[in-house]
């Protein structure tokens, strides 16, 4: 039984992490319907802007993570305004095909910046510690941070969504491109915005990334994998969903490891198709695809 | 319009498709084909190396075109067949004992078995989700094909020399060419690849010049009016689904006999396998079937000149990615075709009066 | 009866957008709809093409049930539909749209439907445009292209969908004549208009809509006459 609740309680906050991948994601797909294919590159870019930061100003994580986080604004605002921005409302191919191109530069890139070995971000004590919830199961804090991080990033990506003028505006946007103009939205700069702060809550995944596991260049796309299925299972638009989804990977890969190690990664994917051939939608789809 | 109502007799009209020049070039074409089949006996062992790799992606190539350029099928997930393709000429030929030769083509029918089920699911989704499930679906395949300890599970396995040494025909193209044994393989590979390329490209033209053709230029257009003039769009679109697995299963199946040594990691590649095919029709011209001829073409030569500066050659390919879609996203040839009216496999139904 | 439709309800959340309608078509007969935007217009032909389900309600085509059958399979049984905004396969000729519709829809070998499809392009007045790629056409033709592709799939009951919509006088009364003669070959004809004159010109009866809801129909000028299509029609067509 212990063991049972244990491996769940471990899913539930794995699948925190996954929705810190996701909730970005979730952002941008939503409101303007990108295919980011460079997402994964782009949250380990983050990773080691914090790493470059934390080592150049000599300081914890979370310190250089303050520094990095208006830095990865400023990149999310110029990629979408100077690139991304140019490639919506001609079908899908062109986002794939950029965004693939961007994930191919920012993997070779980081290669050539800070060579292909695994890094990882010191974070001190809290890396090891944990607490007891009694019953003689105990959760590290670095997963239970993680998860903590998830829902205060969803609540205030809501709190953006439904309670401010940006959010009223990546709403109508997000439902029709073309009444959002008729209202005097100029889109491409909600876009911008939108992009920017996905990089804000990327560079806040980024953070736990580094801290948890080890990173190197090429980890990217595999993120991106479990982002994107976070975010579809969770239905388009709905962040709550996107944090269910995550757990429903997060669960479904710590159970699948329960059972085999090598079951883990195939576990989360067979939950994803599982969910999508019952609900093509997703759980809790807000917008119209 | 009663004018022409009376001069002109409807019945007096046909259909024509090909013209003068295009009969001409089909013919030059066939020629060329044959040629390139006589070249193992002046080309030297370098050469026909690489054009078994230009072979193999120009029909990942013209497979892909046909799946997202023509049925709107826009699979980040073909490294699925190419995987799968690879994994049954190993599992046929060092456990079922088959002549490679017999291990491609039915490396190709059971491709063709497996879309059917992968085909329903991943029909379930639609444009973007279509993309990233077909991508899923294909780690699957690669996390399954790890599972397989006879076949070297996570690290991958090597084909036996007995295998690609008894391969039907050697022993002739020895004796024809006089090369060795490594020589000979070579061009038996190339032979191969050079038919899967010549096929899948027939194939695909024909595929275009039949109804089902008109059906996917209806579908590339306008779906929904697509569907409203009678023409089904998910069994057409499952039937390339199918028809392109079955192909790109057997080019898998040819690209691992000549790799000789195989793995989940490389046989399930996304970049290899999707990434770079979808660059080299993109180059050439998506929707065409002249595009990817040039896109690989000019992919070939990247690779031949600038490969060897590692990570700066694949930022390359990722800003040349980039620079053809905002600023050529029709490529080169849908370019020459719009400008010059150029159709080397024209698919153009005119009406002409007999 | 050609179609038959019973109790037919959409609503799309809380917009009722087909409400309890029961609609006939005899064949060879020429049915105009008429009403206000939003009304459900669209709906019902979507309704009737296939492109959309009903939430209840049943349709049938020669007397056979086809509520649950899709849109291609309509198309096969005799349903043509034009689209309000012209929806033509763009990278296509003028010939290739028609073609498309008459090996699918009506199940012609490509080689046999040229003589069928350069009849339909005498008729519609789009022969000498038949080569021509659609992305060149002017609105009249793309309007008449509508028509002409819905023709080619051979259809006993064509849906046309404001198809006289931003035409200039002259060319809504070249349009007039084609839909008639259309007519005349014995094609039953459904058509929803704004520009009512037009409507009026051709079809022999009138049923008017409103919130999804059948509010009138009957003979065309008794129809218009009466006050409730007066109140609707208020501003619209003096």
């Amino acid at each position: 039984m212990v063991g049972l609740a244990d491996t769940i309680i471990q899913g539930v906050l794995l699948g925190g992490l996954y929705a810190l991948f996701a909730a970005g994601l979730s952002l941008t797909f939503g409101i303007m319907r990108l295919v980011n294919l460079a997402h994964g590159d782009l949250i380990v870019l983050a990773a080691f802007a914090i790493l470059a930061l934390a080592t150049w100003l000599a300081v914890d994580p979370f310190v250089a993570l303050l520094v990095a986080l208006p830095l990865m604004f400023g990149v999310g605002l110029g990629l979408q305004h100077l690139l991304l921005n140019r490639t919506l409302g001609h079908g899908i191919l062109p986002p794939l095909l950029v965004t693939f191109g961007l994930s191919i530069i920012i993997q070779n890139g980081l290669m050539q910046g800070f060579s292909a070995d695994s890094q990882r971000l010191q974070a001190g004590a809290i890396e090891t510690a944990s607490v007891s919830l009694g019953g003689g199961i105990t959760v590290g804090l670095m997963p239970l941070a993680t998860f903590g991080s998830a829902v205060l990033v969803i609540l205030g990506l809501n709190f953006l969504f439904y309670r401010t003028a940006l959010g009223r505006a990546f709403r109508a946007t997000s439902d029709d491109l073309e009444i959002a103009e008729l209202m005097g939205i100029d889109h491409r700069r909600i876009f911008s915005l939108a992009m920017g702060v996905a990089m804000i809550v990327a560079t806040i995944a980024a953070l736990y990334l580094g801290m948890r596991a080890n990173f190197d260049p090429t980890i990217g796309p595999a993120r991106l994998l479990y982002a994107f299925e976070a975010v579809i299972i969770g239905g388009l638009g709905s962040f709550w969903g996107t944090l269910a989804g995550g757990v429903i990977i997060g669960l479904a890969q710590t159970i699948g490891a329960e059972i085999n190690p090598e079951w883990q990664i195939l576990a989360g994917h067979l939950a994803f198709l599982f969910v999508l051939v019952l609900r093509p939608r997703g759980l809790f789809p807000r917008a119209l695809d | 319009m009663a004018s022409e109502r009376v001069s002109l007799h409807a019945a007096s009209y046909r259909l024509a498709v090909t013209t003068r020049l295009s009969i001409a070039l089909t013919v030059g074409s066939v020629a060329f084909i044959a040629a390139l089949a006589a070249l193992p006996a002046f080309a030297t062992r370098d050469l026909i190396q690489d054009l078994i790799f230009v072979f193999y992606m120009l029909a990942l190539a013209q497979c892909w075109n046909l799946l997202a350029g023509y049925a709107g099928l826009v699979s980040v997930g073909q490294q699925a067949f190419v995987g799968l393709g690879g994994y049954l000429l190993f599992a046929l030929t060092i456990f079922g004992g088959l002549d490679p030769l017999l291990a491609i083509p039915l490396a190709g029918v059971i491709a063709a078995l497996f879309a059917i089920p992968t085909g329903l699911v991943v029909f379930r989704f639609r444009g973007a989700y279509f993309a990233i499930g077909s991508w899923v679906v294909a780690e699957v395949y690669r996390l399954v094909f790890a599972q397989f300890k006879q076949l070297g599970g996570g690290t991958g396995t090597s084909l036996p020399p007995f295998v690609t040494n008894e391969i039907a025909g050697i022993e002739w193209v020895r004796a024809l060419f006089d090369v060795r044994t490594p020589a000979a393989r070579d061009i038996i590979g190339y032979w191969i690849a050079l038919a899967l390329a010549a096929g899948t490209i027939a194939a695909v033209y024909l595929v275009l010049r039949s109804r089902r053709g008109l059906a996917l230029f209806a579908i590339r257009d306008q779906e929904a009016t697509a569907e409203s003039v009678g023409v089904d769009n998910v069994r057409t679109k499952l039937g390339v689904y199918v028809l392109t697995a079955a192909a790109t299963g057997m080019i898998g199946a040819l690209i691992y006999l000549q790799k000789a040594r195989i793995s989940p990691d490389a046989a399930f590649a996304v970049l290899d396998w999707t990434a770079y095919v979808i660059l080299i029709v993109v180059i050439g011209g998506i929707g065409t079937l002249e595009g990817p001829v040039i896109g690989v073409i000019v992919f070939y030569l990247l690779q031949r000149y600038l490969a060897d500066f590692g990570t700066w050659y694949l930022i390359l390919l990722g800003v040349i990615a980039i620079a053809i879609m905002l600023f050529a996203p029709k490529g080169i040839w849908g370019y020459a075709n719009e400008r010059y009216g150029l159709e080397l496999f024209p698919t153009r139904r005119r009406l002409v009066q007999s | 009866m050609l179609l038959q439709i019973k109790g037919l309800c959409k609503s799309f959340g809380s917009v009722v957008a087909a409400d309890d309608l029961d609609v006939t078509v005899a064949p060879g007969e020429a049915l105009g709809i008429i009403g206000p935007n939003g009304a459900g217009k669209t709906t019902l032909f979507n309704l009737i093409a296939g492109s959309l389900a009903p939430d209840r309600g049943e349709i049938r085509l020669n007397d056979r049930d086809i509520t649950a059958a899709s849109a291609h399979q309509r198309c096969k049984f005799g349903i043509g539909r034009s689209y309000q905004i012209p929806q033509p396969f763009e990278s296509l000729t003028v010939f290739e749209n028609l073609l498309v519709g008459a090996v699918h829809g009506r199940g012609l070998a490509e080689r046999d439907a040229a003589a069928p499809c350069a009849d339909i392009l005498v008729h519609t007045g789009l022969i000498a445009r038949a080569d021509t790629p659609v992305r060149s056409l002017t609105l009249l033709e793309r309007k008449r292209l509508e028509m002409a592709r819905a023709l080619a799939t051979g259809p006993q009951l064509l849906l046309l969908d404001e198809i006289a919509g931003g035409l200039t006088e002259a060319e809504c009364g070249a349009l007039i004549e084609t839909i008639r003669d259309v007519h005349a070959a014995g094609t039953a004809i459904v058509w929803i208009e704004h520009i009512v004159h037009a409507l009026l010109a051709v079809v022999g009866r009138l049923i008017v809509l409103d919130f999804g809801r059948k509010v009138a129909e009957g003979v065309p000028r008794r129809v218009m006459a009466s006050t409730e299509v007066r109140q609707i029609y208020i501003g619209i067509e003096a």
